[in-house]
């Protein structure tokens, strides 16, 4: 089987090379200096510390929606609430800081926690949409994702606003409640600890425990899950509470890590990143942290490129659009999958002989 | 040789996961003959067949038809080559009407664009007049049975005009009425020139209906054989490899208290028709009670009553003197009742996951298999790997996808999540299903057993050797409705049988289903 799981690797890394390929093709032609803004962007990211930095900080977030969107996934949930939970967490987060005064270590804790719970709500609403009046999860969620948008600029706008900052902003989180650098020279903070818990805990979660085995069972078959004695109602509920729990975390994380004020008067699209980072991982939290770091790469990269040169960083969409229909389409490389697996079962044929 | 008209050589089918399906097989059919494929599960028998209808690709090998070699990469080629398929697990579309289906790919147009509905559903109509076959072929197929389903992809492959004819394991769903009206149809084909590949674990129908016979063992034929030069014992020896016995004895029972107690019970389906009528009965520990009947008068719909997955009735269902409603599909499965599901594909199975996931789903909440939260992997792990080798699941390891099985084995892995609780009530629909004969046996054996450490059994089946070697009472399931009940099933005969069946005859007082 080892044979199979390093094809699978090997299947990953060359629709990465394949998607990147194209990406400089496209570079080759649109650029007046093409061979510097395709260094810029591959080895541009690892110029320096600070840099690099910028790759882990950027991965940050994205572990934390990227591993509530596998527990919803794998529950066939398909709330795309990440997003909008990452917001409130955020915004709730900050308003714990800005509100609750309490001594450091504790602060963070308390306003990262409550961030969690106001994310799971946020998800909470298009689960019991779905149980209650069966209205898809996929479209009530994008929905309220705006929703949540405009509540926290409403939120903002009267009652966190510093009216002495000059853009809408709220006032200054205390430092109390910041979470401290973790390593010198770069903004990496203690929410890189966090995010590697509760991977630990996505996995540990999903495919160790019992309410994990349950959903997966669910997300595969609802019909054989109920006849099994599964409650799906439970699951429903469970998935994207939990879903909607880690991304409103990853939002108060975010915030009191990277912002000095909550200031996000659009969503900043790390719930719609969640969607790529889960299926790069294919829905399994241990390889999010991998797959985060990856599209956080190539996003500092693209970004350190349209600084320098002439070409502009959406050229990343291409790279990650060729990615995932890599990756997606079931067919790719399955040819020369087969021809190995073939020889091989061939060779024992031989040997074996006559039974 | 003229008369042959399809070859098949050395065909070697490697799947994806390294199991070799077929090992270098030759097959050679004569125009106009009933040729019969048989094997143990997983033999490989569906696979050569998906090998000729264009499904799967083989390694090496090639396809003779009528003299010239052909490349049959897609069913559609099959198609235009006139080879059609009945699937062993249907490929009709479950949301489309039993008619579109028929029709599908080949639908009669209206202004060459549309298709034109009233045309097909009486094309469709009248293919199942032709043959006989009752269905209703507006309904849609999701809500359809399984025994109708394969009905309808019967017609499907006649509708299409196949000269060569693969049917997969047509009869396994069929009650023996229907089988006998299916041959005739069969026969039929046959006489106009038809080539009809069968596949089947019922050796009588292949002693019945079949001119000639291939044997399958571990992906390699095993000869083909005239049906009239080899007895039944001589194809079971060279399927399995050493002598069966198929014949066991069975104590009498000795019934104790009654654990399930059904009274008045009735449902309506979606579209308010009454499937089943004012049924009542009782089943006792440490007996049998088989419902026999052609399928669609009812038995699904008791089934899903008696185990929690339908709610909307009336009536009352006392599980160890509990409310079946009031315990809800967990709490009745809690009290140890176990439910082989009539469709395995739906109910029975997740089939992208691997077996080991699928043997647990009833019971990974038990203190052997998991702590408070957690799983505990090593104990499942071996208890896998016990329940494979029992119940003689061939597969690579417990971690091989449940789809990836066959046909048989995705059965084993049903029966043996299902007995593996230690059941004290089995509601089995179908039990062995699409099984081959060694393994029916095992299971049938299994049932015994449990009946005689005192569990209960409402066994509902359209094999009637079964239910008459299983059951100690019998109830004959006629339009939702009990037409006969039988406490000495040792002296019913099968012309008897099927008149209650088929309603030709009614006993009003049905003494002896239900104990006082
Ligand atoms: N899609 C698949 N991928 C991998 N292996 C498969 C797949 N389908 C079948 N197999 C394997 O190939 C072997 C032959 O399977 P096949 O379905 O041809 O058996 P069969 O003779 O039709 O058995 P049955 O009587 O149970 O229907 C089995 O060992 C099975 O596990
Ligand atoms: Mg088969």
């Amino acid at each position: 089987m080892s044979k199979t799981s390093k094809l699978n690797i090997l299947r990953t890394a060359l629709s990465i090379i394949i998607a990147l390929a194209i990406s400089f093709i496209i570079i080759y032609f649109i650029s007046e200096e093409p061979f510097r803004a395709i260094n810029k962007m591959i080895l541009g990211p690892l110029r320096s510390r600070r840099i690099f930095g910028n790759v882990i900080e950027l991965m940050i977030p994205l572990i934390f929606t990227g591993v509530g969107v596998c527990i919803m996934f794998s529950a066939s949930q398909f709330n795309l609430g990440a997003e909008g939970s990452f917001h409130i967490g955020g915004l709730v987060g900050a308003m714990a800081a800005l509100w609750i005064p309490l001594p450091s270590f504790i602060h963070p804790l308390v306003a990262i926690l409550l961030g969690g719970i106001a994310g799971a709500i946020f998800t909470f609403i298009p689960a019991l949409l779905k149980i209650k009046t069966s209205s898809s999860e996929l479209v009530s969620s994008l929905m309220l994702n705006y929703i949540a948008l405009s509540f926290g600029n409403y939120i903002l706008s009267y009652f966190l606003k510093d009216p002495k900052a000059g853009a809408p902003a709220s006032y200054l989180i205390p430092n109390t409640a910041r979470l401290s650098i973790l390593i010198n020279d770069t903004s990496i903070h203690t929410g890189l600890i966090i995010a590697i818990l509760v991977t630990i805990f996505g996995y540990i979660f999903l495919y160790k425990s019992k309410t994990g085995y349950e959903i997966r069972v669910a997300g595969q078959n609802e019909q054989f899950a109920r006849y099994s004695g599964i409650n799906i109602v439970k699951v429903i509920l469970i998935s994207q509470l939990l879903g909607g729990f880690i991304a409103g975390i990853g939002g108060s994380v975010q915030l009191l890590g990277m912002y000095r004020r909550f200031s996000w008067i659009v969503l900043l699209g790390y719930g719609w990143d969640a969607v790529i980072v889960t299926t790069l991982a294919k829905k399994n939290p241990l390889y999010v942290p991998i797959s985060a770091f990856f599209l956080a790469y190539i996003r500092i990269g693209a970004d350190i490129m349209s600084r320098t040169t002439d070409v502009s960083p959406e050229i990343v969409s291409i790279t990650q659009g060729v990615i995932i229909i890599l990756i997606v389409a079931e067919q790719f490389l399955s040819k020369y999958r087969h021809k190995i697996i073939t020889k091989e079962a061939k060779s024992l044929l031989d040997t074996e002989g006559v039974e | 040789m003229s008369d042959i008209i399809l070859e098949m050589k050395d065909i070697l089918k490697i799947y994806p996961n390294g199991i070799v399906a077929n090992e270098h097989i030759n097959l050679s059919l004569k125009k106009g003959e009933i040729h019969a494929l048989l094997g143990e599960n997983g033999a490989g028998k569906s696979t050569l067949m998906k090998v000729l209808f264009g499904i799967e690709i083989p390694e090496e090998g090639e396809i003779i038809l009528k003299g010239k070699r052909v490349y049959i990469k897609s069913p559609h080629e099959a198609i235009a080559n006139g080879i059609g398929m009945v699937h062993q697990h249907f490929m009709l579309v479950p949301s489309l009407t039993a008619a579109e289906n028929i029709i599908l790919g080949v639908e009669p147009r209206k202004f060459g664009l549309f298709t034109n509905m009233e045309k097909a559903i009486e094309v469709a109509d009248n293919i199942a007049k032709m043959y006989n076959f009752d269905i209703d072929v507006r309904a849609k197929v999701e809500t359809l049975p399984v025994g109708i389903k394969q009905k309808v992809e019967i017609l499907k492959a006649l509708y299409r005009g196949a000269e060569i004819l693969i049917l997969d394991e047509p009869t396994a769903v069929l009650t023996p009425q229907e089988t006998e009206e299916l041959f005739i149809q069969l026969n039929k084909l046959k006489e106009k020139g038809h080539t009809i590949i069968f596949i089947s674990h019922k050796l009588d129908e292949i002693k019945l209906i079949c001119d000639r016979l291939t044997i399958m063992r571990n992906g390699k034929n095993k000869g083909t054989y005239k049906t009239e030069d080899v007895t039944t014992e001589e194809i079971s020896r060279l399927m399995v490899g050493r002598d069966v016995f198929l014949e066991f004895d069975k104590e009498k029972a000795n019934p104790k208290k009654t654990v399930l107690k059904v009274r008045d019970v009735s449902v309506k389906n979606k579209l308010g028709n009454l499937k089943v009528n004012n049924i009542s009965f009782d089943i006792r520990e440490g007996e049998i009670l088989g419902i026999a009947g052609v399928e669609g008068n009812g038995q699904n719909e008791l089934v899903d009553i008696l185990t929690g997955l339908n709610e909307n009735y009336t009536g009352n269902v006392l599980i160890f003197n509990k409310e079946a409603k009031e315990l809800g599909i967990k709490g009745i499965r809690d009290l140890k009742v176990s439910h082989i599901p009539e469709d395995r594909m739906t109910y029975g199975c997740a089939k992208d996951m691997d077996i080991l996931q699928n043997v647990f789903s009833n019971q990974y909440g038990d203190e052997k298999y998991s702590s408070k939260y957690l799983l505990k992997s090593k104990a499942m792990e071996t208890r896998a790997e016990e329940l494979i080798d029992e119940f003689l699941i061939k597969c690579n390891s417990f971690k091989q996808s449940v789809g990836m099985l066959s046909g048989g084995n995705i059965q084993k892995v049903v029966v043996a999540r299902e007995f593996s609780v230690g059941p004290k009530i089995i509601v089995a629909n179908q039990p062995t299903r699409g099984i081959d004969v060694g393994a029916a046996e095992f299971i049938r054996k299994k049932i015994i057993e449990f009946r005689d450490q005192g569990c209960a059994v409402l066994l509902v089946s359209a094999d009637l050797n079964e239910v008459f070697e299983l059951s100690d009472r019998l109830a004959v399931m006629y339009k939702g409705e009990f037409s006969g009940v039988f406490t000495n099933v040792e002296e019913l005969t099968e012309e008897e049988l099927g008149k209650y069946m088929l309603g030709l005859k009614k006993d009003e007082k049905l003494e002896g289903i239900i104990y006082e």
